[in-house]
């Protein structure tokens, strides 16, 4: 679980910081996302261990909420979970399915699409159907101009900045990081946890003012 | 001050149970809960009812007896106490106070708000100890040089009493806080490391096996733990646990 949370976040910030070319340059995020989609390594290789550590991270979680629910099964009459705990912590499996739904989303957005682009009409040109440049970063913009869409990203990401609040140092700890470093990670880990969501948001914003 | 308690009746092991509701008069903000409990038994019997069972021994905080789920809280709303030093100031006047017991599949109830803690005493067994020669040549322990940060971290370890709160706070009803702090103890001197892998191996196995669930985290047990053990444990014990398994 730990695990490929860590991995999970490495690819979180990939992703990020390929995305936010997007605000900058239309050309270098076409190149970076043309060289992502067709090069062999990233998609033959890459790609499956990605979507293995996706499915085995919900997968986990399912089972971990599962086994934890049967352990208790009569339940206080009065709890209060607030008193020694935070929000996040306790409702891991709620913000995960919130960003399971999202990831669906997401797949039905932009990855399903090029599945079809590449693989069922085999166009790994990468090019516009007039072939004028490279189509990325138009697919990009038109993804961002229905504000119902923009508004689900916002709350995807608030789910997922709520996730990240509580998962990223939960997986350290995990794996057995709490010493004399452990305050500073934590810094850290809010900063990312709140910094990388808000960016994304970000750019669905920019994205939708400006296409 | 005058109070209303929902206090959980079980009969047995094998009853439903309910919350009933009692009042109790004139309670000193003085009294311990404990006395508060003692209080309010003496008023059953009088009456002819059954008092309430509940768990209590030391009433120092030291044993690890007592065992009450108080408004929601494992001891009760004061930090770093156990529910025998836990005083009625923390309470108002009018104040209704939810009794309950450690609630964990690994804990049953046998009555009332007593439960079945032996699953720690099962898991200490899998291997809480050290093994030592005591036939005579028993080499005196302040022979072997230990650090003083490392024999106060053993130390601190070593201050849990088993009272469980950690399961019964936590959502998931893990017991990691408990094992770790055993684990520790051990983990972090000299004397340990001869049965460390075996240790951490068959705790953990005996851990999983009573039925406790899996630890995510929440901080919940650090929390409420009336010695203050903290999380670092359960990071060493990972440690240790994947240290083990390498070595097979």
């Amino acid at each position: 679980m730990a695990l490929s949370a860590l991995f999970l976040m490495f690819f979180l910030l990939q992703h990020f910081a390929i995305n936010i070319t997007s605000v900058f340059s239309a050309d270098i995020f076409n190149e970076i996302s043309h060289f992502m989609g067709t090069n062999p390594l990233i998609q033959y290789v890459m790609q499956p261990i990605l979507i293995f550590g996706v499915v085995f991270h919900f997968v986990m979680g399912f089972i971990l909420e599962l086994k934890n629910i049967r352990s208790r099964t009569v339940k206080y009459a009065k709890n209060n979970g607030g008193a020694n705990s935070s929000w996040m912590s306790r409702n891991m499996i709620w913000s995960g399915l919130a960003i399971l739904a999202f990831i669906i989303l997401h797949f039905i957005d932009f990855w399903i699409p090029e599945l079809n682009i590449k693989f069922v009409q085999g166009d790994m040109s990468g090019l516009l159907p007039d072939g004028e440049g490279y189509r990325y970063f138009e697919e990009l913009q038109h993804k961002f101009v229905n504000p119902l869409r923009v508004g689900v990203y916002v709350i995807a990401f608030v789910f997922l900045a709520l996730h990240l609040l509580h998962g990223f140092n939960s997986a350290f700890q995990s794996m057995g990081a709490n010493n004399k470093y452990t305050k500073g990670l934590e810094t850290f880990g809010k900063a990312y946890a709140i910094l990388v969501p808000l960016g994304f948001v970000f750019i669905a914003l920019f994205h939708h003012f400006n296409h | 001050m005058n109070l209303t308690l929902k206090i959980w009746r079980q009969k047995d092991a094998n009853d439903k149970g309910r919350l009933v509701e009692y009042k109790v008069t004139d309670i000193s903000e003085h009294m311990s809960f404990l006395e508060m409990m003692d209080v309010l038994n003496e008023q059953l019997i009088n009456k002819g009812d059954e008092p309430v069972a509940f768990d209590h021994d030391c009433r120092e905080g030291i044993c690890g007896m007592c065992s009450m789920y108080i408004n929601g809280e494992a001891h009760g709303p004061d930090k770093g106490v156990t529910t025998c030093q836990l005083h009625m100031r923390m309470f108002k006047d009018g104040d209704t106070i939810y009794i309950e017991p450690f609630r964990a599949n690994a804990f049953p109830v046998v009555k009332d708000l007593v439960v079945d803690r032996s699953s720690f005493d099962r898991i200490q067994q899998a291997g809480g100890y050290i093994s030592v020669n005591t036939s005579g040549n028993t080499q005196d322990a302040n022979a072997t040089p230990i650090s003083k940060i490392a024999a106060d971290q053993a130390m601190d370890a070593a201050t849990c009493i088993g009272c469980g709160a950690c399961v019964a706070t936590c959502k998931n009803s893990s017991a990691m806080l408990f094992v770790s702090a055993k684990v520790s103890q051990y983990a972090l001197l000299p004397q340990g490391q001869v049965e460390a892998t075996d240790r951490v191996l068959n705790m953990v196995a005996q851990m999983d096996a009573e039925g406790f669930g899996n630890c995510t985290n929440t901080g919940a047990c650090e929390v409420e733990c009336p010695k203050g053990i903290s999380l670092e444990n359960i990071a060493r014990m990972n440690r240790e646990y994947m240290k083990a398994s390498s070595q097979g």
